[in-house]
């Protein structure tokens, strides 16, 4: 947890955080709608920060969906950030509209209810979220190690892109530290 | 409720002349069910977009477009049960103003497509004061068809996002859109100028 706790409050090049976002820079991923999480406050703050990104709320993350889907058609890539509970309102939207017009969705899914979570209700919701990502059998990666991050959201980004297809990425606790009850 | 001085006018009337206007290649997407039919019935132009699903996600989609390309005015056709679903969204559109945003809201107070059933908003609430509530100041109903013309004349040279509400018949949509969505999104690409076909 030292550790993890280390790469969330560090403001080093080596946080996930900043890895996430040089990824995205690189990437020429410019607009990122998101419904917020307190493990990715670090990420959202740089990134409204930073002059590259048109970065904002939306009221729910299927908005931010719908959001992504009609710049990617305008020719202007975008990533949705949000939570695990997030992602438990999504299935219409993918199996509508994601998927079948064939969308480079990027998500990026701080994952809660695993590694220490409090909350009866989010280890629940976490549960759901594999098997709609499988059911439709979307691509997605659960990221656990920082010296793996790059390599995971650099080519998932790129995979998605050339191949048409939406990609979840899932920062699981080993990575951001997660939220603690004590927090 | 401020419907009552607005006529009850005609989906596919009044989308075909939305359509009419469109001299600089507009982008118009069309919510899920009668008003991407009628979209499609007043003809197909490679600028328009065709939902199948997905309820409620017209004016988030558009919202895309227009940040996307902010050269050109991006139009976006719901129903009042869909916009019901998503409220939230008008907020982010009011925060963000993109000014060359237009949302038109189709409001019959029904379900039509699923059997005419009345929407929980129908008797009750004003689609155009949540609007403005939600902070779009520029949010109006049509009086009638001539009114529905010159509001779209004025949104094409707004300052800020616009939204006209349109209080319609019970009437179905008149054509049905072909359901290929690989093949919407591709052309709607091509007609963005994203693209060029293979």
């Amino acid at each position: 947890m030292a550790i993890a706790e280390q790469q969330t409050q560090g403001s080093s090049e080596r946080s996930w955080h900043s890895i996430v976002l040089q990824t995205l820079k690189r990437n020429e991923i410019s607009l990122i709608p998101y419904v917020p999480d307190r493990v990715l406050t670090p990420l959202i703050k740089n990134l409204h920060a930073d002059p590259f990104f048109t970065t904002f709320a939306t009221a729910r993350e299927e908005e931010a969906v719908g959001i992504v889907s009609g710049a990617w058609m305008g020719g202007r890539r975008a990533a949705v950030l949000m939570q695990t509970s997030g992602f438990a309102t999504l299935a219409n939207v993918l199996a509508s509209l994601a998927v079948p017009y064939q969308i480079p969705l990027i998500m990026f899914v701080s994952e809660r209810g695993t590694l220490g979570e409090f909350n009866y209700g989010q280890s629940l919701v976490c549960r759901t979220m594999r098997p709609v990502l499988d059911s439709l059998a979307l691509e997605h990666h659960t990221i656990t190690r920082l010296d793996e991050l790059e390599f995971i959201a650099d080519r998932s980004i790129k995979q998605a892109v050339t191949t048409q297809a939406p990609v979840a990425l899932i920062l699981n606790p080993l990575l951001t530290g997660g939220k603690t009850f004590d927090k | 409720m401020n419907t009552r001085n607005t006529k009850v006018m005609n989906r596919f009337d009044v989308t075909s002349r939305l359509i009419a206007k469109l001299k600089h290649e507009e982008a118009v997407i069309g919510g899920i069910g009668n008003t991407n039919f009628d979209l499609w019935a007043a003809g197909h132009r490679p600028q328009n977009f065709y939902m199948l699903g997905s309820m409620g996600l017209a004016f988030p989609i558009a919202l895309g477009v227009a940040l996307a390309q902010p050269a050109r005015r991006v139009f976006a056709l719901e129903g009042d049960g869909s916009l019901l679903m998503q409220l939230g969204a008008l907020s982010t559109i009011a925060t963000l103003k993109p000014k060359n945003l237009i949302m038109i809201v189709m409001d019959n107070g029904i379900y039509q497509i699923t059997g005419a059933q009345p929407t929980p908003a129908a008797n009750v609430a004003d689609i155009v004061a949540i609007a403005a509530g939600s902070g779009l100041a520029n949010s109006t109903w049509a009086a009638d068809e001539e009114d529905f013309e010159r509001l779209v004349d004025e949104a094409m040279s707004a300052s800020e996002p616009s939204l006209i509400a349109v209080r319609i018949d019970d009437k179905p949509g008149v054509g049905t859109t072909r359901r290929d969505p690989v093949q919407i999104r591709e052309r709607f690409m091509h007609g963005l100028g994203v693209r060029e076909p293979l």
